[in-house]
């Protein structure tokens, strides 16, 4: 399985005037330089609380504000090469769109509300040209009736207030899914919907993963969520990666201090569970670190990756 | 073929209730409701005039609202009424001219001695029988007048108001979605239209050119259009331009153009629509002050009407001569008013509307 | 052991252009001293137009048609507006969702703390009003320099840390928190539901705690509500319903809710979605959904009724006889 995606140092930087009448320039390091792989097939939770600079690096990997530095590469499956998407041309870009697509948070501001369900399902394949007009039509149908929205006659004419948080959260998927692309950023796409919901949807995206052979990237502040749907995990803290491994490795052998606090903050559903609060501690970490000083990231071995320079940052109580 | 025959059932039946739950919602504010009627009202005059006139029951060359004309004369005696009352005719001063007399002293075009009968004309005439509001002072039906005047500030309100909001609309949502140098730009330019008094910048244009009534909606609908409202417009567009659907077109690889087309221009149309119906406002009062004075080339409108009566006196003479003055200004204040009211209401159906889950 | 809050067949419906939609129905619970009680239920189950009507703080057109609310022994329920005032603050109070919005953003956060005390403790003295406040923002892990800040100058779990002190500065006996920690970070939530619980064990505090999660559910409450279109399905003692769910509507939330511990179990998931208040449902609302409905579940002929299943347990009759089938 060869990687998808690969980022290495990637920087965004937010300048911040002081005001009208200062000179001084704030930079806010939104995302501060961070690294790492996704394979082809795999799915990548970034796991963060707000601010930490999760959202922000899923906007520059698509685009939408593009990154300070660093370099993106993901595999193109025409050259069968890793490009940058710095260099993309026109043909490139065409097909790096395809490719990549996003599902948002808001199910209620992800669609347009002046748009039918069809015509926004339908949208990507008219921006792609992609098959005859009258197919466009049937491959709606048939990816309603694949997110479960059936029968899909009821749905092509409605407009999205018309239909449940659940339901626009499927037609989301449907639209990001129909053009087969090989790598979906989700951000948060479960946590403003019912409880109840949120597995059926999980659900869906994790069949349609292993249907469709989709990568996907994460994005959850819920480490239980995360635990549900992800491969493997990467904990952000402050704009810097603070520590990254397989899924069950992560939770049940965190090595960073950042990542044990975390998960020892989780409340459990089980109210005979005793929780045992962690209390900051860098010794472990020094100890690793003292064994490889010059290393951004050590590998502890598993594929376990903890961060070192510059992540003893303080932990604001606030 | 089932599937699309299916769908257009279903979509039918949903556009069906989507716009009855409008309507509900329409119909629960009262002064929408109290708009649409005065609206609609109007609009029926509007389209009455042409009916009557096609129909025959109006003929024409006695109802036409600029050229109609019926002799309506009267035998008068003439008299000389006395410097000192009471006389053994007259009781009190008021009491000279009496019915069916007229004053010699007030005769001006006809000749005639005292103790003649002379045949006047009773243009202004009172509200008669056949004509509803009376006549003006050239015989012409008031009633007709109004409606004549109603197509009018229609015409005007609707044709200003459509092209200042189409070029506002535009221009804010190309400001928004743009900024940068072509939105300063825009930016300044709102501000500079907005200082501008518009009625006496309609002075001053008329003095240059002869403005007839498609001129003057051409006038007042492109200094609305690059006034304000582009601010408003720009700031709604702004809002959408950063909601994650706007984002999520420009993932699947939308243009420029079209995202502002597609997404953001039918998301700012609702707000638009509502300047719409404000702005007719505007238009209709605007029109009629300029024709009150007498700035338009116009063959009809309720301005004018009382322009006429102005000109000619009647307005100074107190109520006497109230149907040429009355219906064409209540006229303006009611239709003004209505379509006020009016966009009052649809302000309930479209705000929460445009955030309602 | 008198219990300060014992709420009877409390229904409430809202009016609206749509008709009379019936957020509340008949829901009865206590709450005794010291004790921590939990409301838990999705969007639109009811749960937040109960806390409001329990201090009649219920929306313009929300009106309680039915019930009783005794509040140590008063009666809340068709009381003045003068004698609600009294009561609320200073009997019971409550820390909102999304509350650390609802500062005014002009006013000093020790000053709004201030007014709240002023109302109800006229007569002592400012230096009086501002140990307490001392003492209060100590309690709740606040430095107190910060009663001196504006509400913009402090971050989200410091305002809202000082919600559960304006919360608490009129001694309440019974606070009822609305999901208080719903848009806080995961860390922040647990130093804050950390104070909450000292502060409760310290001021011997009754706690209402409402929330759609779970897991803070099950570990900052004794006793449990679930709650589902208006009513409450199942009612216990927190330990055992998580592991003994009678009703079926408990089981599937309980099994729809990921965890990091545990085994990593193939979760399930509910059909459907919540339903819509508006549209009446006879008999069990949530037969729609139900993942073993029974014939009669099927044709909606079943009345909702609580019948005890447990020590100090009860669940809705139908559904409760189902699973034991």
């Amino acid at each position: 399985m060869n990687n998808l995606i690969e980022v290495r140092n990637l920087v965004k930087h937010f300048e911040v005037s002081g005001g009208f009448f200062s000179r001084n320039k704030k930079v806010i390091k939104a995302v501060d330089g961070i690294d790492f792989d996704i394979k082809s097939g795999e799915t990548l939770g970034l796991v963060g609380q707000s601010g930490c600079g999760k959202t922000t690096t899923a906007r520059a990997l698509c685009l939408l504000d593009p990154k300070s530095s660093g370099s993106v590469n993901f595999w193109n499956t025409e050259s069968e090469k890793m490009e940058s998407i710095d260099e993309l041309d026109d043909e490139g870009m065409r097909s790096f769109r395809r490719n990549m697509q996003m599902i948002f948070q808001d199910p209620y501001e992800s669609l347009n509300p002046r748009w039918t369900i069809k015509d926004i399902i339908k949208e990507p394949l008219d921006i792609h040209n992609i098959g005859a007009l009258n197919d466009r039509e049937e491959a709606v149908i048939e990816i309603l009736r694949t997110v479960g929205l059936t029968p899909p006659e009821n749905y092509l004419a409605r407009y999205p207030h018309e239909i449940s948080g659940g339901q626009r959260q499927r037609v989301s998927i449907a639209r990001t899914l129909i053009m087969k692309p090989k790598f979906v950023i989700c951000d948060e796409p479960t946590s403003m919907l019912d409880v109840s919901i949120r597995i059926s949807i999980m659900d869906l995206m994790l069949n349609l993963a292993k249907d469709l052979n989709v990568s996907y990237l994460y994005i959850t502040h819920d480490l239980a969520v995360a635990r549900y749907m992800c491969n493997r995990i990467a904990v952000m803290f402050n704009g810097k990666i603070v520590e990254i491994a397989d899924t069950e490795e992560l939770l049940n052998n965190p090595i960073h201090p950042y990542t044990k606090r975390l998960i020892s903050s989780i409340p459990i559903p089980d109210p005979s569970y005793k929780r045992e609060r962690y209390i900051i501690n860098y010794d472990e970490l020094d100890k690793i670190i003292a064994k490889n000083p010059d290393d951004k990231m050590i590998d502890i071995g598993n594929e376990h990756l903890v961060a070192t320079h510059d992540t003893k940052d303080y932990f604001i109580e606030s | 073929m089932k599937n699309n025959n299916n769908e257009k059932e279903i979509a039918k039946s949903l556009r069906r209730e989507a716009i009855k739950k409008n309507w509900r919602l329409f119909k629960q504010s009262r002064l929408g409701m109290v708009g649409l009627y005065i609206v609609f009202f109007f609009f029926l005059l509007t389209i009455l005039q042409p009916i009557l006139f096609i129909t025959g029951m109006w003929d024409e060359s006695t109802y036409n609202p600029v050229v109609g004309y019926v002799d309506q004369t009267q035998d008068f005696l003439i008299v000389e009424c006395p410097k000192e009352f009471p006389t053994e005719k007259y009781e009190k001063r008021s009491d000279c001219p009496g019915k069916n007399e007229v004053n010699v002293k007030t005769l001006f075009y006809a000749d005639g001695e005292v103790g003649e009968t002379i045949q006047l004309n009773l243009q202004p005439a009172p509200p008669s029988r056949r004509h509803i509001l009376g006549t003006d002072s050239l015989g012409r039906d008031v009633f007709s007048q109004i409606m004549e005047g109603s197509q009018v500030a229609f015409l005007l309100g609707i044709l200003s108001a459509t092209l200042g909001v189409g070029i506002s609309t535009i221009l804010g949502t190309i400001a928004a979605f743009f900024g940068g140098k072509i939105d300063a730009y825009l930016m300044r330019q709102s501000d500079l239209v907005l200082m501008l008094p518009t009625l006496p910048l309609l002075f001053i244009i008329s003095a240059f050119a002869e403005l007839k009534i498609w001129h003057l909606a051409v006038v007042l609908g492109t200094i609305g259009g690059l006034g304000g409202t582009v601010i408003t417009i720009k700031s709604q567009a702004l809002q959408v331009k950063v909601k994650p659907f706007v984002d999520s077109a420009r993932i699947t690889g939308g243009s420029q153009m079209k995202i502002l087309f597609s997404h953001v221009l039918p998301n700012v149309a609702p707000l638009a629509l509502l300047f719409m119906v404000f702005s007719v406002t505007g238009a209709i009062a605007s029109e009629s002050v300029l024709s009150f004075l007498g700035l338009l080339n116009i063959e009809m409108s309720w301005g004018l009407m009382i322009y006429l009566a102005q000109v000619e006196g009647y307005i100074f003479s107190g109520l006497k001569f109230w149907w040429l003055i009355l219906p064409a200004g209540l006229s303006v204040t009611f239709l003004t008013g209505g379509f006020y009211l009016v966009g009052r209401g649809l302000d309930e159906v479209f705000n929460p509307r445009l955030r309602k889950r | 052991m008198n219990n300060i809050l014992e709420v009877k067949d409390l229904t409430m419906h809202y009016e609206t252009i749509d008709g009379d939609v019936e957020a509340v129905k008949n829901i009865s619970f206590n709450v005794g001293p010291g004790e921590s009680f939990g409301i838990v239920g999705e969007s639109g189950c009811g749960k937040t137009s109960v806390a409001m009507s329990l201090l009649q703080l219920q929306a313009e057109n929300g009106k309680i048609s039915n019930g009783s609310i005794l509040f140590n022994g008063l009666e809340l329920v068709g009381m003045s507006e003068n004698d609600l005032r009294k009561v609320r603050w200073d009997g019971m109070s409550i820390v909102f969702q999304g509350a650390m919005n609802a500062w005014n953003p002009v006013v000093k956060i020790g000053e709004q703390i201030r007014e709240a005390m002023r109302e109800h403790y006229p007569e002592s003295s400012k230096s009086q009003n501002t140990d307490k406040i001392n003492e209060l923002f100590t309690m709740v892990g606040l430095d107190p320099l910060v009663a001196d800040r504006f509400p913009h100058e402090l971050s989200g779990g410091m305002k809202q840390r000082a919600i559960i002190a304006l919360a608490l500065s009129c001694d309440p006996k019974l606070v009822i928190a609305d999901e208080p920690t719903t848009a806080l970070d995961v860390v922040i939530q647990d130093q804050i539901l950390n104070e909450i619980k000292k502060v409760q064990d310290l001021l011997g505090l009754s706690l209402i705690y409402i929330s759609h999660d779970i897991a803070v559910i099950a570990e900052m409450t004794d006793k449990i509500a679930v709650m589902y279109a208006g009513s409450i399905v199942e009612i216990g003692p927190t330990k055992q319903v998580f592991e003994s769910p009678k009703h079926s509507y408990t089981k599937s939330l309980l099994d729809s809710t990921p965890s990091i511990r545990g085994e990593k179990k193939k979760l399930r998931s509910l059909e459907g979605e919540p339903p819509s208040l508006i549209n009446k449902i006879d008999g069990c609302s949530f037969s729609p959904r139900c993942p073993t409905p029974t014939n009669s579940c099927k044709n909606q002929s079943i009345e909702m009724e609580l019948i005890r299943v447990g020590d100090d347990h009860f669940a809705d009759k139908c559904c409760s006889e189902c699973i034991n089938e």
